[in-house]
């Protein structure tokens, strides 16, 4: 059995992009010259090819989220494999990963087929799907998960709600053993979040929202850890947000436990400050946007790798959904066409991070949490390429969205670092 | 034109604020003297009171508030509207702003909703509680009772006792109260004290013997779904023995309050809450000039706020 990923079929890209800066930290190529693409693949003869100018840009290897919410089947007024798929395109990624959590959830195998069939038509960059860990992501069954891993699914996950049963965890763990794929966590405690609804502290305690607290997500990743070393399993714990868990995920790597992590850019750049305008549209996520010093102790695990890698967990909803109260409003944001920009322009502008570090955290490291193709520019690689102009501004919305949502926590900011093209599978799947 | 004002917490009030509509809330306390009680100062304004959760004191003071003043009223109620429909709080305040209304007021059960109405309208939204958040309306009704019925409320030291977790009362009545200088402190059970109350500048306590400095002691409501099997007390026996407010627990000279409605012989015993030398009937009374003076604070022009004029009575014609 091996992950399936599916792309639609189109015509492989011959160009050549003049005088450009190849960044490829993860294969240690950072140099300015010509990229050839011919016939889709990265090198060969440039005579004859189109030729675009790629002075003053930077190309690097297309970035890859292990995940992403494209709310089909179910929901496609919030988002399909065509939209979401661009969407990923337009913010230079050449690899995801959908979440199973739709309507119904995936978690057999007729589903799986009929997205796999989906995408072959719809998708502009690949895509691969998650199954539900237990049927119906009720958290009591497990899924068939060595018939959904024949398929090709890349790994399973009951994103959206936590295992909450110790039990149940413990056997997924133990039936790794047959399927080989990582367990991707959705963590938190459903007793302490409860009907909490953003960060529980000095903001939430102003507002009179109700708070999940940090520990809530501790709490279950340090259990699942334990399990994991138990069991001699392995897991992928998605969108980290509080210092506590950075604290547990730390030590599990220190013990030699097989757990990986992920950060979104919304946990990355922005506090619970935010959630004061009570705009839930923007700033309603679960996991919820922490204080400063949670902020801080991410960038710090990033940069040191406790936490392997960036994914956006774009989660696109209607807007009549989200124009409710704090409350009744889902959780979610989109994150796909902003993610470079937005750490560009937080985290590398300012000097926090270097770009080299930024784009392995994005496409290498994001590719290996869930043993995905790594995409590089060297010589004879399938061509997936991000072409960025780091010094060009764009307002976030100003000419729309790819997505068919538009609660972006961003909406209406500048930010810096423009994807120019993308190039997925060797094909062509996005031009500003 | 200038621009609209909105009053959706008592964080959009500084000092000055505060203590302008109680000052207007004094010229009305006079006019409400007088036999004719009614005066001209919002004719040909329209005032919408849109309530999507039950209420008596909130709703019959801002309905007479505003026929006080002279603009003319809408009353809008969850139930019997398009509400009940599943018609959202957007398409609500969308079709009845296309009735051109100067103010909407509302009540809702989620917190935030007077700040999204307010992207969807022109008009001035006055926010009469929003779920657990705020309730600025109650917190100026608070502050006016306790300036004339205790004195100036710098350096004043108020207890708020009780359920304090889901009160917007009790948050709104800290952000106002810690505002004009007075001093603060919330005492209940610990289950019931917001995580990391200190944050909003008030001291807390445990033990209900700690009222015994305060000037002023505000009884908050217990809500009755918090006991029992997975609750936040024990029961409602251990709560009433540890921190029900009754004469014997006060000492003389110290002031109560309470923003109704009263749980009797829960947060409070029946013989307290009847008892004349509290302010809970003040706090009533005042309510209706407090909200005169909101509207007015909110709707007047400056120029026109220091015309004495507008306060003469309506003559009949």
């Amino acid at each position: 059995m091996s992950i399936r990923l599916v792309q639609r079929d189109g015509d492989p890209v011959s160009l050549v992009v003049t005088g450009v800066r190849k960044l490829d930290p993860a294969a240690g190529i950072d140099e300015v010259g010509d990229l050839v693409i011919r016939d889709g693949v990265i090198g060969g003869d440039p005579a004859g090819l189109e030729r675009i100018d790629g002075s003053g840009l930077v190309a690097v290897p297309g970035f890859v989220d292990p995940h992403v919410h494209f709310r089909t089947p179910g929901k496609e007024d919030a988002e399909d494999i065509a939209s979401g798929s661009r969407a990923a395109a337009a913010g230079g990624f050449v690899t995801v990963v959908a979440m199973p959590n739709t309507q119904p959830p995936v978690d057999s195998a007729s589903v799986v087929g009929a997205l796999f069939e989906q995408a072959q038509t719809q998708a502009a960059v690949r895509v691969g799907f998650f199954a539900a860990i237990t049927r119906g992501q009720a958290g009591e069954t497990l899924t068939e998960q060595g018939e959904l891993a024949d398929l090709g699914v890349v790994g399973f996950s009951d994103d959206g709600v936590p295992v909450a049963n110790a039990e149940v965890m413990r056997r997924a763990l133990r039936y790794q053993q047959v399927t080989g794929l990582p367990l991707v966590l959705h963590e938190e405690d459903a007793d302490l979040s409860a009907d909490g609804v953003m960060h529980e502290g000095e903001i939430s305690t102003r507002l009179g929202l109700t708070g999940i607290p940090g520990i809530s997500e501790a709490i279950q990743v340090s259990r699942d850890a334990d399990l994991a070393e138990y069991e001699g399993g392995r897991i992928h714990v998605c969108h980290v947000s509080a210092e506590e868990t950075v604290d547990v995920i730390r030590r599990a790597k220190t013990r030699g436990i097989a757990i990986t992590a992920e950060v979104t850019p919304h946990h990355l750049v922005h506090t619970d400050e935010r959630v004061l305008g009570l705009d839930a549209s923007r700033h309603k996520m679960n996991p919820p946007l922490r204080a400063e010093r949670d902020r801080a102790s991410l960038i710090a695990a990033l940069i040191d790798g406790t936490i392997d890698c960036v994914a956006t967990d774009h989660a696109p909803h209607p807007a009549h959904e989200k124009e409710r109260t704090f409350e009744e409003a889902p959780f979610g944001v989109t994150g796909l066409e902003t993610a470079f920009s937005v750490c560009y322009t937080h985290l590398v502008k300012p000097g926090t991070l270097s770009l080299e570090l930024l784009v392995r955290r994005m496409s290498a490291d994001a590719a290996r949490v869930v043993d995905l193709p790594v995409p590089t520019l060297a010589d004879g690689a399938v061509a997936d390429i991000a072409l960025i102009d780091l010094d060009a501004e764009q307002v976030v919305g100003a000419n729309g969205f790819a997505s068919k949502s538009t609660n972006s926590a961003f909406l209406g900011d500048t930010l810096s670092g423009r994807i120019t093209m993308t190039i997925a599978g060797g094909q062509l799947a996005w031009q500003a | 034109m200038s621009p609209r004002r909105s009053l959706l917490s008592m964080e959009d009030l500084d000092r000055d604020g505060i203590a302008r509509i109680l000052r207007t809330a004094g010229r009305f306390t006079e006019v409400m003297g007088r036999s004719n009680k009614k005066v001209p100062t919002l004719r040909g304004r329209t005032v919408i009171n849109l309530f999507f959760e039950a209420s008596t004191r909130t709703a019959t003071s801002f309905e007479l508030a505003a026929k006080r003043l002279s603009a003319d009223v809408v009353n809008i109620k969850g139930s019997g509207s398009s509400v009940e429909k599943g018609e959202s709080l957007k398409d609500t305040i969308l079709t009845l702003n296309a009735y051109g209304p100067d103010i909407f007021v509302i009540r809702h059960r989620g917190v935030g909703a007077g700040n999204l109405a307010s992207r969807f309208t022109d008009a001035a939204v006055l926010n009469a509680g929003d779920g657990k958040h705020q309730h600025p309306s109650q917190a100026l009704l608070d502050l006016y009772t306790i300036e004339r019925e205790v004195g100036s409320i710098e350096g004043l030291h108020v207890a708020i006792v009780g359920d304090v977790l889901p009160s917007r009362v009790a948050r709104s009545a800290i952000t106002g109260l810690t505002t004009m200088g007075a001093r603060v402190t919330l005492i209940g059970p610990p289950t019931l004290i917001p995580w990391r109350a200190e944050s909003l500048g008030v001291e807390t306590s445990t033990d209900l013997r700690d009222i015994h400095d305060a000037d002023v002691v505000y009884v908050l409501r217990m809500q009755h779904e918090r006991m029992g099997a997975g609750g936040y007390v024990p029961s409602l026996r251990e709560y009433t023995s540890r921190y029900g407010v009754t004469h014997a627990r006060l000492r003389p000279g110290q002031r109560v309050m309470h923003a109704g409605p009263i749980n009797r012989g829960v947060e409070i015993s029946g013989e307290l809450a009847d008892d004349p030398a509290t302010l809970i009937e003040r706090q009533a009374a005042n309510g209706l000039v407090v909200r005169m003076a909101i509207l007015y604070d909110l709707l007047v022009e400056p120029a026109v706020a220091s015309n004495p004029s507008s306060l003469e009575p309506v003559v009949a014609a």
